[in-house]
């Protein structure tokens, strides 16, 4: 259907050629007069007149019937101008959206979806790159530092300062020094990776894992002879973390009827801890025996012992904390973790004396194991998983060389020359 | 007439050690602790300069940047952005959003006065 707006769009064009009315008028063989009735749209247009007056305007016909939109100009240059290694006709682009108005209009989408594409990316990069925790933390501290040096250097620079705004400053440094004090100490106590679940709810794998720990990674119930249907989960809020926890409790399950308390505490009395005798005692895998040890009763294995799982993306999927070793709750872990290594050699259990470097320093065996998870079919390859025991050591020598030194994660972690770092690490730029 | 900065910072310490700062100097100080209508905020107060935080509440300092350089009379309006985050990667994203000036907290005082004036000079002969 063509709009009532052509005579417009010919005054438009006559007035971007720099024809005069008359002039205009007189090409097409008709008078002034007329063609300004035209050009106000008071009389309607077509057939020859139509096609004269566009040959003369140097535009198609349906540039002035149909109109192309300023903005479908504008969007089709942008889009030229954001091309990647092509060079677009820009000379040509009236004639392209006149012609094809249709095509035209698809470009301009397309580029309009790209670029909104692009600016949720970089939004959301923006939102997820930081470890929101952290980042807020570190925001607390700066900015609390801000405040005390821009106040304490108008203190002791401004020479003149009027008692009013004097005793401000004061009161002001006074707050955020205390401020400062406390946003320090949660800063150091995340970075240690404390032991409180309660500001970490939200994610349903954090929701999984405070259910573990407000549990002590212990369930009766299902040691004396319960399944994970029978443990309640009232507390959980998400049906993912609801679900998630079942499939956990299901396992726990599995690996408890595998090795009854009772006779792996037997078992630990009279041999000690070795995971691979254990597995062969009860006929099990090496991943059925870790899991099960840290599963165990506080007091069982003697020192704290923490767990990590992780699937074959490296993603961590579950973990026990363990007092000094760090499990970064966001990100990626270090990939020296025995734990990762374990993945390039599945089956092969892997057992790594490591320090890992922060500001404890302490020292852990790991016991590592990749194992396959169900095969889906013939002619499938097996996805692996990777658990990794973390257990505490005690009187470690000082210059031990069999320990191997590990991180926690690249963005805490200090050691300046490692070559498995994938980004600079927040303690080197002197935070 | 007096030469107007805004000044979007929900730290109010810092808001007011600012305020005090830019008085002295001869400007007249506005204030603005939320990032949720901010846009609006600085399109109505219209001032000289714009002192904006990145992290804010209910709304990025970045996210604020980028929806007021597509506007098209805050285009030249000079931005002086205040972050904790100083990594290259956090100023490349600056600067892809439309920054003046990116300074890292904490800043000196001297820094920050120096950036204004730079600024608003270089507004005032382009």
């Amino acid at each position: 259907m063509r709009d009532t707006l052509t005579g417009s769009r010919i005054r438009e064009r006559r007035q971007i050629a720099g024809l005069r009315q008359a002039e205009l008028a007189r090409q097409v063989g008709i008078s002034a007069s007329y063609l300004n009735l035209i050009e106000h749209n008071r009389r309607r247009i077509g057939g020859k007149l139509l096609v004269d007056i566009a040959a003369a305007l140097v535009v198609e016909p349906s540039v002035l019937t149909q109109g192309i939109e300023a903005t479908l100009i504008s969007a089709l240059r942008e889009a030229a101008a954001d091309a990647v290694g092509q060079q677009a006709e820009l000379d040509g682009l009236e004639e392209f959206a006149g012609r094809f108005p249709g095509w035209a209009g698809v470009l301009a989408q397309m580029h309009r979806r790209v670029v909104s594409l692009e600016r949720t990316v970089e939004t959301l990069s923006d939102r997820l790159t930081h470890d929101p925790h952290l980042a807020a933390s570190m925001h607390e501290v700066l900015s609390t530092a801000a405040a005390i040096r821009s106040t304490a250097a108008i203190l002791a620079d401004t020479e003149e300062i009027e008692p009013e705004w004097q005793d401000k400053f004061h009161r002001n440094l006074h707050q955020d020094a205390e401020r400062l004090a406390d946003s320090s100490k949660s800063l150091v106590a995340y970075l240690d990776d404390s032991d409180s679940a309660e500001d970490r709810r939200g994610v349903p794998l954090e929701d999984v894992e405070a259910f573990f720990d407000s549990n002590g990674h212990h369930f009766p119930q299902i040691e004396e002879g319960g399944d994970g249907a029978d443990i309640d989960l009232g507390e959980l809020d998400s049906s993912a973390a609801k679900t998630l926890t079942r499939d956990f409790l299901d396992v726990y399950a599995s690996d408890a009827r595998a090795m009854p308390l009772i006779e792996v505490k037997a078992a630990l009395d009279g041999a000690g801890l070795d995971p691979l005798q254990l597995a062969a005692k009860f006929s099990v895998d090496l991943a059925t025996v870790l899991r099960r040890l840290a599963a165990l009763p506080d007091g069982y294995l003697g020192r704290p012992t923490g767990l990590v799982v992780c699937d074959a993306s490296g993603s961590i999927l579950f973990s026990k904390s363990v007092s000094g070793f760090a499990m970064p709750r966001f990100g990626e872990a270090c990939p020296l973790w025995p734990l990762f290594q374990a993945l390039n050699r599945p089956l092969v259990p892997i057992r790594k004396r490591v320090v890992q470097l922060g500001r404890t320093a302490a020292v852990f065996d790991c016991y590592a194991h990749a194992w396959p998870q169900a095969i889906s079919g013939y002619d499938e390859g097996p996805v692996y998983r990777s658990v990794m025991l973390v257990r505490s050591v005690e009187d470690v020598a000082q210059d031990d060389q069999a320990v191997s030194r590990v991180g926690p994660s690249c963005r805490v972690c200090p050691n300046s020359d490692c070559e498995s770092r994938r980004e600079p690490s927040i303690l080197s730029e002197g935070f | 007439m007096s030469r107007r900065v805004l000044l979007i910072e929900d730290e109010p310490n810092i808001a007011e050690a600012i305020r005090f700062l830019l008085t002295r100097e001869g400007w007249q100080v506005d204030t603005h602790a939320d990032g949720t209508d901010a846009v609006q905020v600085i399109q109505g107060a219209n001032p000289d300069l714009v002192i904006l935080d990145v992290m804010l509440p209910g709304k990025s300092g970045m996210e604020i940047l980028r929806d007021l350089r597509e506007l098209e009379d805050m285009q030249g309006l000079p931005v002086l952005m205040l972050t904790a985050r100083g990594q290259s990667r956090d100023r490349e994203m600056a600067e892809n959003a439309g920054v003046s000036r990116f300074m890292t907290k904490p800043f000196s005082n001297t820094e920050m006065l120096t950036a204004v004036r730079d600024l608003h000079a270089q507004a005032t002969q382009s």
